[in-house]
């Protein structure tokens, strides 16, 4: 921006009609530079500074619905990262991701989301999402599977504290991480591994899902 | 639509030409290597051409930064982007104090802002295998890894407290032109959450054996792989929103 100043001052009187030319480029310029992008909150309730409602980034689901996390706000987030491709980890991680879903409450499953989060974008097409959950018999309002761009995904990962890396075009490795959210969108419980009991999270999904 | 795209599409080119005067970037050619970590069955990553800050990003530049986008500020920033220890050396939210040269590396620094930063330059955080790929040059050679001065300096460097209050500039320029890889501060990269050391992956597993487990003798590869797993194990440490006083950031843009 200080070399525009300068560019400024230093222009004579004849140059007017160039300036008047350049002019709306740097006022363009600085807009796009003031990298503010998004970063309006919601005006009724303040979003909380460790709140992933935060996070700006772009996500599409299984119906090619376009959704930022914010749009999943006043819901327990239940959030597990995967890829539908995988044959190790991820079907048991679906499997818990089930169970815990099959043994909620009643009265708080409308209060609770189910978000499965890829971590292979580009093999997660929203089409291939979208079978994968009627595949997996994951049909219901409650679930949601999301996928975003390489560098949004990375991002997200980085949130949930999960590690993963590509190893072959067709394979990742990958924390095995279940995370919970309150309904202001806080991280407030994890569940790490494969097949452990998940007692503790159903607790605290119902525990959070009764707040108000 | 497609005007509109042009003009966004010009003035890139006129913002990024403007920022790549004002910080310098080394060019790195596209090449192969193996990295110690991360490399399936030991087989060569490419890396692809692409740019980097020849230096680690400074106090005077990062308060640049925080004064366009007071949210990064010490006292604005989000908890869920930044620790308590964000900026801490400071003074305060707008002055880097007397204490830090303005052109020292910024340090205290979270991931998150430090890739809002590079963003914010028109540029990306490295990835891991660039950075490697980068870091593994002395003054002559591309690979100076298997160097046994190479790894000495490195270590040394370790073992050489509060270097992070150094000016930017003084360590060795490697084969790129570039500075202060080694000597100055950790730097953040891209990928740094793509890290395994808790045997999550029976090959990584092996990998931490493989180290640990070698034989007792030191040789130069000895020293090269340790140097270098030291750097992944600290990666493997952090989380995004973390910030400690010996981390730092530098910027790469690709060609």
């Amino acid at each position: 921006m200080k070399s525009d100043i300068t560019q400024k001052s230093n222009i004579s009187s004849n140059n007017r009609k160039y300036l008047l030319f350049i002019l709306p480029f740097l006022v363009l310029f600085a807009l796009f530079y003031s990298c503010d992008k998004k970063e309006t909150t919601v005006k009724e309730k303040p979003i909380s500074d460790l709140s992933i409602y935060n996070l700006p980034s772009k996500w599409t689901n299984q119906d090619g619905k376009n959704i930022e996390m914010k749009d999943l706000k006043g819901k327990v987030l239940v959030m597990v990262m995967i890829y539908t491709s995988c044959k190790s980890a991820c079907p048991r991680l679906v499997a818990d991701m089930r169970n815990i879903e099959s043994r909620l409450p009643q009265d708080i499953k409308e209060k609770v989301q189910l978000v499965l989060v890829s971590i292979d974008p580009e093999v997660d097409t929203p089409n291939r999402l979208k079978s994968f959950s009627i595949e997996n018999k994951m049909e219901g309002n409650q679930w949601v599977f999301l996928r975003s761009t390489e560098e949004n995904t990375r991002e997200f990962a980085a949130v949930l504290a999960v590690n993963y890396k590509k190893v072959s075009p067709i394979d990742f490795s990958h924390s095995n991480i279940i995370s919970v959210f309150n309904n202001e969108g806080e991280l407030v419980f994890q569940q790490e591994g494969l097949g452990v009991n998940s007692d503790a999270t159903i607790n605290k999904i119902t525990e959070e899902a009764q707040k108000d | 639509m497609l005007q509109k795209r042009i003009i966004i599409g010009f003035l890139c080119f006129i913002s990024s030409t403007l920022f790549a005067q004002e910080v310098k970037m080394a060019s790195i050619r596209e090449g192969f290597f193996v990295p110690l970590y991360g490399a399936t069955s030991k087989k060569p990553v490419k890396v692809n051409t692409f740019s980097i800050d020849v230096f680690p990003v400074t106090n005077a530049q990062y308060l640049d930064f925080v004064k366009k986008n007071p949210a990064y500020s010490r006292s604005k920033i989000k908890g869920l982007f930044a620790d308590k220890s964000y900026l801490i050396q400071w003074e305060s939210d707008f002055n880097f104090g007397k204490n830090n040269l303005n052109d020292a590396p910024v340090t205290n620094v979270s991931w998150f802002a430090a890739k809002k930063y590079c963003e914010c330059q028109g540029k990306r955080l490295p990835t891991m295998d660039e950075w490697e790929y980068v870091a593994m040059a002395d003054e002559k050679r591309i690979d100076a890894r298997a160097k046994e001065n190479f790894n000495k300096y490195i270590m040394s460097w370790y073992e050489k407290p509060k270097t992070y209050l150094n000016p930017v500039g003084k360590t060795f320029k490697n084969y790129w032109g570039v500075y202060d890889m080694h000597g100055l501060v950790w730097e953040w990269t891209a990928d740094f959450n793509s890290i395994f050391l808790s045997g999550e992956s029976r090959k990584d597993k092996a990998t931490d054996k493989n180290l640990f487990c070698g034989s007792g003798s030191i040789n130069a590869t000895d020293l090269m792989n340790y140097a270098a797993f030291m750097r992944y194990a600290f990666r493997g440490s952090l989380k995004a929103n973390y910030t400690t006083k010996n981390l730092g950031f530098r910027c790469v843009k690709n060609k």
